[in-house]
């Protein structure tokens, strides 16, 4: 029943420190997975949100869709995907970009949807077509949505990309499932720091970009 | 998974009573913990309003608190409450369902317009029955959007509690998966979502009676 006696077993074990059951090789594990999953999300996604915000057509149907989106579990989506396509990448990646993609899809919608009109008719005015007025008003406007949702759409993949470990995939679940199947507590509380560590993480990064990465006309928001 | 049919009827027609006591299981495990995190939020967010300085650290404690993953926690838990019990599930969701109402309650509460405060005062309202008659209806659909993620999310959420022993509908995935069977997986889906989309439209629905001025959606959207 001790947390900390479980914490240094877990942390001075020497099969954390190399081969395929270390704590880095987990770690890239969870990164890549989640990398992969976020690079597809954002590549079906933001696009389609930043016209469907620019025109301002099907944005009730963009928000009704993600609440659709928001109610599936994605534990059934990763179970159900391994048995229809086998285990492997593919079956986990699809409920993860499932997961991820409605996010983005509604903060590039709303975000480009926000922008104030009287900016956009400015920017007609003195002659910007309009992919012009989208890329260089409206997406700069967007930044700071579409970074929340980013970062909303990251950490919501980093937690559930544990679940990649239950189908029989790496990743920091790994640690979590194993030990909950052979009852080794310390492995299981070592692996659920370590995503937690994380999503902080992950989180703080965000917290950063959004301070410095955006221009600074938009820094007062 | 050879051949097999993605959903086979007749398993799911001798399954029925199992099926209604695991989503009757999933509904008391997820929105139990909402209600709590409700009856937690209002006073919580009404001393924030009362006490500014207090609002900045419990919101980034919240912010933190709704990045941590469900099944990590649940984890995390088991050493204190126990393995497969409703405690180690509920604790965490209510935690989250917290997160999340914490700053729409206290958005609600401060979204009354100032003028609106000093006409009440005016009027000879004292504090509480100005909290009552004016500011907590103002802040009803703030409240209501913050429920409706809270619950939808709480419900999806609750699923992941099955690989710690105690997920209602979300033992099915596990079921399914261990045989091979996809039936009760996509029953399992199925039923989740079914009970999202029905809490969610009877939560749109009571902000409709509870609030029926507030009818555009985006005015409070979160």
């Amino acid at each position: 029943m001790n947390w900390f006696s479980w914490l240094s077993t877990f942390f001075t074990d020497p099969d954390r420190l190399h081969g395929p059951d270390s704590i880095g090789n987990r770690v890239s594990e969870h990164l890549i997975l989640t990398g992969e999953a976020l690079g597809l999300a954002i590549l079906l996604a933001v696009p389609l949100g930043l016209l469907l915000g620019y025109t301002g057509r099907a944005a009730g149907l963009v928000t009704a869709l993600t609440g659709a989106a928001r109610a599936l579990p994605t534990l059934g989506l990763v179970t159900l995907a391994v048995l229809v396509a086998g285990v492997g990448d593919t079956a986990v990646l699809v409920p993860l970009v499932a997961l991820a993609a409605p996010v983005l899809l509604v903060a590039a919608c709303e975000g480009v949807r926000g922008t104030d009109p009287d900016l956009r008719d400015a920017a007609r005015g003195i002659g910007l077509t309009h992919p012009q007025v989208l890329w260089q008003v409206c997406v700069p406007w967007a930044l700071p949505a579409l970074l929340a949702g980013l970062r909303t759409a990251a950490v919501q993949v980093i937690a559930t990309a544990t679940v990649a470990a239950y189908v029989g995939l790496g990743g920091l679940g790994r640690y979590v499932v194993d030990g909950l199947a052979t009852k080794d507590f310390p492995q299981t509380l070592g692996g659920a720091l370590l995503v937690v560590l994380l999503a902080v993480a992950t989180q703080l990064i965000f917290a950063a970009l959004n301070r410095f990465a955006l221009p600074a006309g938009l820094r007062r928001r | 998974m050879d051949g097999e049919p993605l959903v086979r009827w007749p398993w799911i027609g001798d399954h029925l009573g199992y099926l209604w006591g695991l989503l009757l299981d999933h509904a008391v495990i997820s929105l139990v913990p909402v209600l709590i995190g409700l009856a937690l939020a209002l006073p919580l967010g009404l001393l924030c309003t009362r006490f500014p300085r207090l609002y900045q650290p419990l919101a980034a404690v919240f912010n933190v608190v709704y990045a941590l993953p469900s099944l990590a926690v649940f984890v995390v838990l088991i050493p204190y409450t126990g393995l497969a019990t409703q405690a180690t599930v509920m604790i965490p969701l209510t935690c989250y369902a917290l997160a999340v109402l914490l700053p729409t309650t206290v958005d609600g509460l401060r979204a009354v317009p100032e003028p609106v405060r000093q006409a009440a005062t005016a009027l000879g309202y004292g504090p509480w029955r100005r909290l009552a008659a004016v500011e907590l209806p103002s802040a009803v659909p703030y409240l209501m959007a913050g429920l409706r993620v809270a619950a939808v999310s709480s419900i999806s959420l609750a699923s992941v509690g099955a690989l710690v022993g105690r997920g209602g509908l979300g033992y099915l995935f596990i079921d399914g998966f261990q045989r091979t069977f996809p039936t009760p997986i996509v029953a399992g889906i199925v039923l989740v979502a079914v009970l999202a989309l029905a809490t969610d439209a009877v939560l749109l629905l009571a902000r409709r009676l509870l609030a029926p001025w507030a009818v555009r959606e985006s005015a409070v959207g979160r």
